[in-house]
């Protein structure tokens, strides 16, 4: 039985894999189809690799979700990096303020069923997804 | 460090990823990958991606970087047995693997691959019924 939530450390990219197996093992326990998992594993690790890389380092938070007969996934990555000045402008395919193909935000959020981001300069960002189970 | 092994056979350079790649992995193969090209003369690369499963951004443009050197090198590059769920993914994600040639699995693969060596080689001018001037 899964706990209700865990937290993981995100510091390094070798972290990006051992979160991209926790978020496998939980979206398997809440019995997710093969293509809902894939999906949420990816989103996790194109988050995971943006805290780690812009955020200069942070955490993931995995929440099992139960409403309405529903059951469901939501990941919650922080960290207390540089900031987004612009999170509107960093939605957008191709952003990127670094190496990247800028898919990280705008692909997490198409491969999630709920997505939030909240972002200061100079305090850090918070993104936060849920993919739920359809029966 | 470890690395992902990298078989000749014959003409072709054959790469069977088999671990959940890390970051720093998949910048090791890309690295290697382009070194054998040039050190073996490789005409063709084949990446086998059925073990893996998922594809994110990261590793979507190492593959997409692999297949844009060897072209430079002179060497085609095909991904081979992508996963129906990776696939969707993909997709989704914004990252369709322009650039990159992919087949079913590994004979389709090598068949595409033989097909481009002859393609390649009846195209750049050993066809003796060409006008000489």
């Amino acid at each position: 039985m899964l706990p209700l939530t865990e937290k993981m450390p995100l510091a390094s990219t070798d972290d990006i894999v051992q979160v991209r197996q926790a978020v496998r093992a939980w979206a398997v326990e809440l019995r997710f189809s093969l293509v809902d998992q894939t999906k949420i594993v990816t989103a996790a690790s194109e988050l995971a690799r943006n805290t780690v890389i812009y955020g200069g380092g942070g955490t993931v938070e995995l929440e099992r979700l139960e409403s309405g007969g529903r059951r469901g996934l939501r990941l919650t990555f922080e960290d207390h990096g540089p900031g987004i000045a612009d999170v509107e402008q960093a939605m957008k395919d191709g952003y990127t303020s670094g190496s990247g193909l800028g898919l990280g935000l705008g692909g997490a959020r198409r491969l999630s069923n709920e997505f939030e981001i909240r972002s200061k300069p100079g305090e850090g960002t918070v993104v936060r997804i849920a993919r739920w189970r359809f029966p | 460090m470890d690395s992902i092994p990298i078989l000749k056979m014959g003409e072709f350079l054959l790469v069977s990823i088999q671990v959940d790649m890390h970051d720093r992995l998949a910048m090791t193969l890309q690295d290697d990958l382009t070194e054998r090209i040039v050190k073996t003369h490789a005409r063709g690369v084949l990446i086998d991606i059925s073990s893996l499963e998922i594809v994110d951004s990261f590793i979507g443009r190492m593959l997409a970087n692999i297949a844009a050197m060897s072209r430079i090198l002179d060497a085609q590059t095909v991904v081979v047995g992508m996963r129906p769920a990776v696939a969707i993914t993909l997709v989704e994600l914004g990252m369709p693997l322009d650039g990159v040639r992919t087949a079913l699995n590994v004979e389709r693969g090598m068949e595409l691959l033989h097909a481009a060596l002859a393609d390649g080689a009846a195209t750049t001018g050993e066809d003796p019924g060409a006008p000489a001037d």
